[in-house]
């Protein structure tokens, strides 16, 4: 039994565009019946929380030096590549 | 239709002569300002954040847009101001800040509570993937245009 995924949506104020990015992600999940636990941060706070995750979103960059796959896009809010890297994230949920 | 709720006209404008983004969120600030719905703080905070934490958006077309914001404290109620730029100014990119681009549109967020207004922030994501739709605001000579064309584009099942 695989528990429920955590993902660590980050941006800059942990306000705005993770917002958009969180509720992007949650919907597109929940449209292919996978589970997961989203939290949004501040870039800042990626040190401290990427050990309670199992994937980072991130539209800002942020630290990579915690193990934690991260990718870094822009594609929930421009559109460019969404399905690509919906894709992305599936992917690194499954390994 | 949760984005005029937060525009409103006095907070559009069209046309702008601006040199740096420093310069547009100045102008946009004052708006929000005169209107009570950002602090004294705001303009600067926005400003101070934008050289660390940019917001400039590269999208498919000739028109990219920055979405410049701040922290709640500086907020008193959740607004959107915007401005089209009479010509191109330098962002840095949001996710590779030491690339610049030439932004076209500007977004101005104020927003008073963290994780909350997702309406208004996907429209705003909504306008963004919309070329058409950004296209037609670059043309745009009165904010009653501005109003109406996202007042179409949300009825508009093509638009996202």
């Amino acid at each position: 039994m695989i528990g429920k995924k955590r993902i660590l949506v980050a941006c800059g104020t942990a306000i705005a565009t993770s917002t958009v990015v969180a509720k992007a992600i949650e919907e597109a999940l929940e449209k292919r019946g996978i589970q997961a636990t989203i939290r949004q941060c501040k870039a800042s706070e990626v040190p401290s929380l990427a050990q309670d995750a199992d994937l980072i979103v991130t539209t800002t960059p942020v630290a990579t030096d915690h193990g934690k796959p991260v990718i870094q896009t822009l594609a929930f809010l421009t559109g460019i590549g969404k399905e690509a890297v919906i894709e992305q994230i599936i992917e690194k949920l499954k390994s | 239709m949760s984005l005029d709720q937060y525009l409103s006209k006095s907070s559009i404008l069209l046309g702008l002569e601006a040199e740096t983004s420093s310069d547009v969120i100045c102008q946009l600030g004052e708006t929000l300002f005169n209107a009570g719905l950002v602090k004294d703080s705001y303009v600067e905070a926005v400003i101070n954040r934008e050289k660390t934490l940019p917001t400039g958006l590269p999208l498919d077309g000739e028109i990219n847009v920055a979405i410049p914001h701040t922290d709640i404290e500086h907020v008193n109620k959740s607004a959107v101001a915007m401005a089209t730029l009479a010509k191109p100014v330098t962002f840095q990119n949001m996710v590779v800040p030491d690339e610049s681009i030439n932004v076209h549109i500007v977004f101005l967020l104020a927003l008073d509570e963290p994780h909350a207004q997702i309406e208004m922030l996907q429209e705003v994501a909504g306008v963004v993937q919309n070329t058409d739709l950004l296209e037609l605001l670059m043309t745009a000579t009165d904010p009653k245009e501005v109003l109406a064309a996202f007042a179409k584009s949300e009825t508009d099942p093509k638009s996202n």
